[in-house]
């Protein structure tokens, strides 16, 4: 398994990935990526936060695509592929959270409301292949 | 809550484009345009108010007090405020609290900006820890989110990419005739559907641009106004400048996720902006004759007219369609031709707003004039929690 795209965001895990996120242990707000030192809810003032894998799966919220070869830090794919990107919310997280869709997806396969899974794929990085992670689809959710 | 007005007696711009030139100048030739419509000399302005705007980490590089050194010092009280796309409000909200502190009677707002060639992106080097560099490392860039709002109203209210285009054609038509829009070229929706997609389902010409420009204008307490026998100039009955409540329902640049609403309730952040202006000036959307909203892009005005509350949730694509959103029609939304028309000068762009409703409510817009304008509203959002929301009163 190659190394993660960016550090500490997901968990490299083939069979189970997960985003890697915290939870306030006094309101139970979650965050992602980590929050660690303040509650950025106003009616807490917690400094205490446990680390938590984010659900795996959510509901596509809304989504669209990239058209054009993003400029750095993007690494892109030569020839450049547009791709598309999801917007999944996570039910227990109350929370909707980015990120591309597996290759070989377009916008014209996705509709909102359809269900997702967070699954690993690789990609380009500037010393060599990456992974990260991305939305796939879940066939006849 | 008249004890809370200013009066705006003379407003100024330099005209959008990509000029070229320092935005100093840009800022002085808006403030000596403001000052000369307000017929105020400069050396009666007691307080200067800059827009300010961060680049390459540099605070203070668009300052109040760089306007007041062109302009000739004479040492006048400063401040600069920085608000991302709501800069100019803030600069102005704080002109105001100066002058309904009784501390000076007339201020200089003004804000100017030149934009750098080609696309808006992170500074360099590998920074894991800032939320810019981690989603464009992950290829999300700033048309995604104005994207993925735009696809959202299509799959919760049937909206269509023709919808969206009829925007575009509208802000074209409007400011066609503005001597200050940047791109004064009529389009039709034709256009619009051939230009390239960028974020589907947005296209080229559905997502703004960004521009060099200034605005500036002087404002003074009632009494002052009455003094130089400006008593019936328009007056700015509120600045919102409220920021979003946790949990903020939306995911915003340059973020990638939204808050979680676990422990409070999911709230929308544009909302909230012209809500408290409302509350602020005592009146509501019913009283409105015409908006100046941030359509950065196409769809994006479409969220501000329900977010302005001047039509319900989901709306505001049959408002537009049957033309009720044109001068002319029921409630003229950007006639000044919007940021369709003169792209982003980010710390001038809220100021520009406030030039226009002024220009509108003294019956003095030209071809792109608003019959019988008595009170306008302004809205913007822009990075970390900042917008604002100005109403203007004739
Ligand atoms: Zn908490």
């Amino acid at each position: 398994m190659n190394a993660p795209i960016i550090e500490g965001l997901f968990s490299v895990d083939a069979a189970e990935p997960v985003l890697l996120g915290s939870r306030c242990s006094a309101c139970g707000t979650y965050y992602f990526p980590k929050q660690s030192n303040y509650c950025r809810n106003p009616d807490c003032d917690s400094e205490r936060f446990d680390e938590v894998p984010l659900s795996r799966s959510g509901t596509l919220w809304s989504f669209t695509n990239a058209c054009y070869q993003p400029p750095a830090p993007y690494v892109a794919e030569e020839p450049f592929e547009p791709y598309a990107i999801a917007a999944v919310k996570l039910e227990r997280e109350q929370m909707i959270v980015l990120g591309q869709v597996v290759k070989g997806v377009g916008v014209d396969d996705l509709a909102a409301g359809m269900t997702m899974r967070l699954v690993l794929e690789d990609v380009p990085g500037v010393d060599g292949e990456r992974v990260t992670w991305k939305w796939q689809p879940v066939e006849g959710a | 809550m008249s004890n809370n007005e200013i009066a705006i007696l003379g407003v100024g711009m330099h005209p959008w484009g990509k000029w070229g030139k320092n935005f100093v100048e840009y800022g002085v030739a808006a403030a000596r345009s403001a000052l000369q419509d307000a017929g105020v000399p400069w050396r009666d302005v007691r307080f200067v108010s800059g827009g300010g705007t961060v680049r390459c980490g540099y605070p203070g590089y668009v300052a109040g007090a760089t306007f007041a050194q062109a302009l000739g010092w004479q040492g006048a009280e400063v401040n600069t405020s920085y608000a991302a796309c709501a800069s100019g409000s803030q600069a102005l909200a704080a002109a105001r609290a100066k002058i309904l502190s009784g501390a000076c009677d007339v201020a200089l707002v003004v804000g100017a900006d030149t934009t750098p060639k080609g696309f808006l992106k992170p500074a360099d080097g590998e920074r894991p820890d800032d939320p810019d560099w981690v989603r464009f490392r992950l290829g999300i860039t700033n048309p995604t989110y104005f994207a993925l709002y735009a696809r959202r109203r299509m799959e919760v209210y049937g909206d269509t990419p023709a919808d969206f285009a009829a925007v575009k054609v509208k802000n074209a038509a409007h400011g066609f005739t503005n001597p200050n829009a940047r791109y004064k070229r009529k389009f039709s929706a034709e256009d619009v559907a051939a230009s390239a997609m960028v974020a589907d389902p947005l296209r080229l010409m559905d997502i703004c641009a960004t521009s060099d420009g200034g605005a500036a204008m002087i404002v003074s307490s009632l009494d002052y106004a009455r003094k130089i026998g400006k008593g019936d100039a328009p007056r700015i009955a509120a600045i919102s400048t409220v920021t979003p409540t946790f949990a903020s329902e939306l995911v915003e640049m340059p973020d990638i996720a939204t808050d979680s609403a676990v422990a409070a309730e999911a709230r929308p952040f544009r909302a909230a902006l012209p809500a408290k202006a409302y509350e602020e000036a005592g009146i509501g959307p019913e009283d409105i004759s015409l908006a100046e909203v941030y359509d950065l892009s196409t769809a994006l005005e479409l969220d501000w007219i329900e977010d302005l509350q001047l039509c319900a949730r989901g709306e505001a694509a049959a408002l537009t369609r049957a033309g009720e959103t044109s001068v002319g029609g029921r409630i003229p939304i950007n006639a000044s031709g919007g940021l369709a028309c003169f792209g982003e000068a980010v710390p001038a762009q809220a100021l520009a707003q406030v030039c226009e409703l002024t220009w509108q409510l003294r019956g003095q817009a030209g071809e792109r004039q608003v019959a019988g304008a008595k009170v306008g509203i302004t809205a913007n959002q822009g990075l970390f929690g900042h917008g604002s929301s100005v109403i203007v009163k004739a």
